[in-house]
């Protein structure tokens, strides 16, 4: 009984960590902190990395949501540019999933990494 | 604009295909094809990402994916740290977080390499097994 609150507390205190960590590091960046919420659930919880992603995903849905809101308040935040991006995202993420059960994602992972490696370089120079 | 559109659907492509990159592309996208600036850049991606996690969440939790209590767990104990990156963001300059944020790129880029190299080395081994 003592252990299982032990363990509970545990938990909770990984999930604390995890989500303060992936709450700064999205705040910071802009983006939505999926590259820490997805190793940590990996390593420290022992998630799969299916359950991983999808449970970062909808997680990422209050950090994202939450972070543009205080951005807002800044007044950083372009509707319309954030439509120009986010709109099109929406069919690229069903060709990208449906695209996902029929080919070797190899390359193209390959491909991305090159684009940002270039889209870096570009970030400094500039 | 039609680059902007373009890198939209692209970026969706590659969420939905390797799991990675809304925000990493959104941002240099506003800053490269529209001219924001980088802390308006950071906070109109952040904005963009809102319906494409949304939409993710929703395909993944149809397969039974999503682990609801720890989503919404994670997601209540983000907010801490995401109303402090954000001021941590507007504090500083644009260029330094320019600089930071291309260096988080090639972060994403190695690891996203060092992955796909891994798991086709093991994907090798599997069929030699076989």
């Amino acid at each position: 009984m003592q252990v299982a609150a032990e363990q509970t507390r545990h938990r909770s205190l990984k999930l604390m960590a995890i989500g303060t960590l992936a709450g700064l590091f999205s705040g910071l960046f802009g983006v939505g902190g999926g590259s820490v919420i997805v190793p940590l659930l990996v390593l420290w919880l022992g998630y799969d990395e299916r359950a991983a992603t999808a449970t970062s995903l909808a997680a990422i849905v209050f950090i994202a949501g939450f972070a543009a809101a205080v951005q807002g308040l800044y007044g950083n935040v372009h509707l319309l540019d954030a439509a120009l991006v986010g709109v099109p995202a929406l069919a690229g993420v069903l060709i990208g999933s449906w695209l996902a059960q029929r080919l070797q994602a190899r390359s193209i992972a390959l491909l991305f990494a090159a684009v940002l490696l270039a889209s870096a370089a570009e970030l400094v120079v500039r | 604009m039609t680059g902007a559109i373009a890198i939209g659907l692209a970026a969706g492509i590659v969420a939905g295909l390797l799991g990675v990159g809304g925000g990493v592309l959104f941002v240099p996208a506003l800053v490269l094809l529209l001219g924001l600036d980088q802390h308006q850049a950071e906070a109109t991606s952040l904005l963009a990402i809102v319906p494409v996690a949304i939409l993710g969440t929703y395909r993944n939790d149809r397969y039974g994916n999503v682990r609801r209590a720890d989503a919404l767990t994670l997601g209540v104990l983000s907010l801490a740290g995401a109303a402090g990156g954000v001021a941590l963001a507007n504090a500083l300059s644009g260029t330094v977080l320019r600089y930071s944020f291309a260096a988080l790129m090639v972060i994403v880029a190695v690891q996203l390499t060092h992955r796909t190299l891994a798991s086709s080395a093991q994907a090798s081994v599997d069929t030699e097994d076989g």
